[in-house]
């Protein structure tokens, strides 16, 4: 069996930020009716959260529930437990009208951390990222440039991006553009 | 630059986060239909200089498809709705028609 390894295997760059690709992370795609309890049910087993509200993100480490849309959640769960949390889900949402995928190897993670997170994101979504418009608990999904994204903030200095593991290397490459020493603007 | 909210995740999204789904509110017409009106069903469409309802996607987000009706002349945006009806709503006819007095679109006014 082949060891997995996640697109970037832990790169990391120092400039106005810490920018790192946090490795691999279980993450399942959960659509369905969000107000149905069943469905509430599997989302609190799985990652003891509850049904995240509009742009909400409820996340503790590698564990969390995001919200993607009206009747789609990103499930986030240890990437060694999330074949057991998937079949357990699947399991639990036999009786509704409701999918849950893995998507653990379609993706990639990275973490911003420093005094300039915002402005290493802000320099590359069309995002309001001011501390009045958006807060630790709120997910944004957007652009990176000119691939899709999402992202949200574990703490007052520290975004999580979550991006295609086949745009992985744009996205760095990006992020590390961004960051570059010298490069604050000093707007946030 | 054009900014619309969207009503299914409630940020105001910039255009360069959507993509345009072009005339609101068609009505189609397949087969059992006159050579006509799928002729109008498929090419006609409205080029106003005013008052224009469009479908909306909001592409880079949550992926939905929602409606707008803006000024295509001053870019002034009426308001946005579900994608799920046949006819505006009246909010936002009554929102265009404090600023647009008497206007009209296809069959709305």
């Amino acid at each position: 069996m082949s060891e997995p390894i996640s697109a970037l295997n832990h790169a990391s760059y120092e400039g106005i930020a810490k920018v790192e690709e946090c490795g691999l992370q279980g993450m399942i795609t959960l659509r369905g009716d969000l107000s149905d309890k069943v469905l509430a049910k599997a989302v609190k087993d799985a990652t003891g959260q509850k049904v995240p509200g509009q742009r909400e993100a409820l996340v503790a480490g590698d564990t969390g529930v995001c919200w993607m849309s009206t009747d789609e959640l990103l499930v986030l769960v240890p990437y060694a437990e999330v074949e057991a949390k998937l079949a357990a889900m699947t399991n639990a949402l036999s009786g509704t009208h409701a999918l849950a995928v893995n998507v653990s190897d379609a993706r990639a993670v990275f973490r911003i951390s420093g005094a300039s997170a915002r402005e290493v994101m802000g320099k590359l979504a069309p995002v309001d990222l001011s501390v009045d418009a958006f807060q630790p608990d709120q997910i944004r999904r957007s652009r990176l440039a000119q691939v899709a994204g999402a992202f949200w903030m574990d703490d007052a200095e520290t975004l999580r991006v979550v991006c295609f593991r086949s745009v992985a290397d744009y996205v760095f490459n990006l992020l590390k553009v961004a960051a570059q020493p010298g490069s604050e603007v000093g707007v946030y | 630059m054009l900014i619309l909210n969207c009503p299914y995740c409630g940020v105001d999204a910039e255009e360069t986060e959507l993509a345009a789904g072009g005339e609101a509110h068609l009505k189609r017409y397949g087969p059992g239909s006159s050579d006509d009106e799928f002729h109008d069903y498929l090419f006609m469409r409205e080029n106003p200089k005013g008052v224009h309802f469009e479908r909306w996607r909001h592409a880079n987000g949550c992926g939905k498809w929602f409606h707008a009706a803006r000024c295509t002349q001053t870019l002034e945006v009426f308001g946005t709705y579900t994608a799920q009806t046949s006819e505006p709503p009246q909010d936002i006819k009554d929102a265009i028609a404090a600023k647009r007095p008497g206007w009209t679109w296809r069959g709305f006014s």
